[in-house]
């Protein structure tokens, strides 16, 4: 098969047309813009819809509106733009509609929003964080079978600079396990017939076909997202085994950490890399696991620190573990700044090595 | 053989001698107050669905508040969007699925308070859908608030000497509004405090569902409904103070039919 350059955005796009997604509506903000951009371009001519839409809360909700008809439906935005879709994402989720978000964030500070959410009520949302642009184009794939499965929603988190660097990949669809009929999908046929339903987070069904309620309704749903937290987590780890220092990263920025550990490795230097690919649910016994033998567990983030939540949360001990991210953006605010780059994150994991000497 | 009723004496005690209920109405039970008027407004929507034969091809889109508590009773493939997006999420379903009959049926605070962005925007999107607004000029679920209908000179719980422009602005004639917008084909005001109200709420209603089958622009219904409650009003004031009040201000009838000319 040939293969194609394409940057992050156009990779995204192209994979959504190959999961089969019907339906996108967006609004424009950088760096979400281009994935919008190519939605609009390619969906139409693949027979499927784009609405330009006036606000993010119109976006979500009319993604929503297709999600329930049994269609593959996303969405996509930035950071505040995400923020404005919070009660739609947690709605979805109460009512098990399936919607995939694509957050294109400008540095790594959404990791928080997308892992936990300002929705209401006792919600999950399935997230997964790609390393480049080919993870990117199959995780994409991954997001809708997954949301579709658990009939739930789930966010794709990356940024401006996977979003807009261009790699030769491979348009390969991915082949996933038979999902069964959506025969929950809202399709009108039910209407007048004594069998209608009512789609709610209530769930509350009809009067004469009552449904369970929301207490056992709520109940059934946090006991899903138990299950989705045992089974779906994914990861990746190298070198953990004998590490001294442990380096725990997402993202664009686990790209950055992989190609230093590796460095740091062929120099005989003990340091090894675990990246977690979703981020919820977060690879917490398999973190637990890895670091076990760790003397330090270093958390490089682009952000205050957010992630480090997650590895306090999985890492048994946490005094050994160290933030050594930060905020770094450029004068904008809009890109990532000159922390994400090769020889700032091997001097900070270097410190750590010493350290212990 | 007929059982006619007899008129000749007041009853002992009230006897059911037929329904009339719709078609497609679950139970007759709802958890409304008396004198309210969004049931006789959802009635009407629900005949002329079965009328219309729009079994097994309709969805309902419903908003938060008080009309969405038909939710349970109304035999329709029904969803309740968030508040004040049900004309956003309808758009979804309707464009996924061209071949169904769409509706929304939102409140004032629902459509004109919360979701304006939303009804503003799918009408000029030119949506193929009927949108019912049930305007009673106050937020009825929640006890009796101004909503952005709410009429100068009425009084709710935070306009509690009466809604006053200076203060709290103006109300928003939606209808009036949407009528100017290209997208919108059918726009049209009833009311039901009478019969005369409810016989052209109905044909309203008809009319509305029929532009979304004839393949038009938006329609758009408002009907303007009774709530004593939200009014403080006595119960059997509820048509009374309507008429004086909200159907004054607003004025019935047809505001656009793009069918006709």
């Amino acid at each position: 098969m040939s293969r194609v350059l394409l940057d992050g955005s156009e990779a995204m796009a192209e994979a959504m047309l190959l999961a089969g997604v019907r339906f996108y509506s967006g609004y424009p903000m950088a760096p979400s813009t281009d994935l919008l951009e190519h939605m609009a371009d390619k969906l139409p001519a693949a027979g499927g819809v784009f609405i330009n839409a006036e606000t993010e809360l119109s976006a979500v909700n009319m993604a929503i509106g297709a999600g329930m008809t049994g269609f593959r439906a996303a969405t996509g935005s930035t950071g505040q733009g995400v923020s404005l879709m919070q009660e739609a994402i947690a709605e979805c989720a109460l009512h098990e509609t399936p919607l995939v978000v694509f957050t294109i964030g400008r540095m790594q500070q959404d990791y928080t929003q997308s892992t936990r959410g300002g929705g209401w009520g006792d919600y999950r949302t399935i997230c997964v964080s790609p390393k480049d642009v080919p993870e990117a184009f199959e995780l994409t794939q991954l997001i809708f079978h997954l949301t579709d499965k658990y009939r739930m929603p789930g966010i794709l988190l990356t940024d401006g600079m996977l979003a807009r660097t261009h790699v030769s990949i491979e348009l390969k669809p991915q082949e996933f396990e038979a999902l069964p009929a959506k025969d929950w999908a809202l399709d009108g046929t039910k209407t007048g017939t004594g069998k209608s339903r009512n789609y709610w987070t209530w769930n509350m069904g009809k009067h004469n076909n009552p449904g369970v309620g929301p207490s056992v309704h709520w109940t059934n749903l946090a006991q899903k997202f138990e299950h989705v937290a045992a089974t779906e987590s994914r990861w990746e780890q190298r070198f953990t085994e004998d590490a001294e220092v442990l380096v725990v990263a997402f993202g664009t920025a686990a790209k950055f950490v992989e190609y230093v550990v590796e460095e740091m490795r062929t120099e005989g230097l003990r340091v090894g890399f675990f990246r977690p690919i979703t981020l919820w649910p977060f690879p917490t016994n398999a973190l637990e696991r890895a670091s076990a033998a760790a003397r330090v567990v270093a958390v490089f983030e682009i952000n205050a620190g957010q992630m480090l939540d997650d590895v306090k949360l999985s890492v048994c001990d946490k005094s050994r573990v160290r933030a050594i991210g930060g905020i770094s953006s450029d004068r904008s605010g809009m890109n990532i700044g000159p922390m994400l780059d090769a020889p700032v994150i091997r001097a900070r994991v270097q410190t750590l090595l010493e350290d212990g000497r | 053989m007929t059982d006619f009723i007899d008129t000749s004496a007041p009853p002992d005690h009230a006897v059911k001698k037929a329904a009339f209920g719709p078609k497609l109405l679950l139970s007759e039970n709802h958890h409304l107050c008396a004198g309210c008027g969004h049931p006789v407004a959802v009635r009407i929507i629900l005949e002329v669905l079965e009328e219309l034969q729009l079994k097994e091809r309709t969805i309902g889109v419903f908003g938060h508040g008080c009309s969405g508590t038909f939710n349970t009773t109304a035999d329709v493939d029904v969803t309740i969007a968030l508040h004040g997006r049900a004309p956003a999420c309808a758009t979804g379903i309707k464009r996924m699925r061209p071949d169904t009959v769409v509706f929304t049926m939102q409140g004032d605070g629902d459509m004109v308070s919360e979701g304006l962005a939303e009804i503003m925007h799918t009408a000029a999107r030119g949506e193929r859908l009927t949108c019912f607004l049930l305007n009673n000029g106050v937020f009825g679920d929640t006890g009796g608030q101004m909503t952005a209908t709410s009429v100068l000179g009425q009084r709710t719980k935070t306009t509690i000497a009466g809604r006053d422009a200076a203060q709290h602005g103006y109300p928003i004639r939606i209808a009036d509004v949407l009528a100017t917008f290209p997208g919108v084909s059918f726009v049209a005001r009833a009311s039901v405090y009478n019969a005369a109200g409810v016989f052209l709420a109905k044909k309203f209603v008809r009319r509305g569902l029929e532009h979304q089958l004839e393949g038009r622009g938006l329609s758009l219904v408002e009907i303007l409904t009774m709530c004593p409650t939200g009014w403080f009003v006595p119960t059997n004031a509820g048509p009374g103070y309507l008429q004086d009040t909200l159907a004054r201000d607003y004025g019935l009838g047809i505001l656009k039919d793009s069918s006709t000319g």
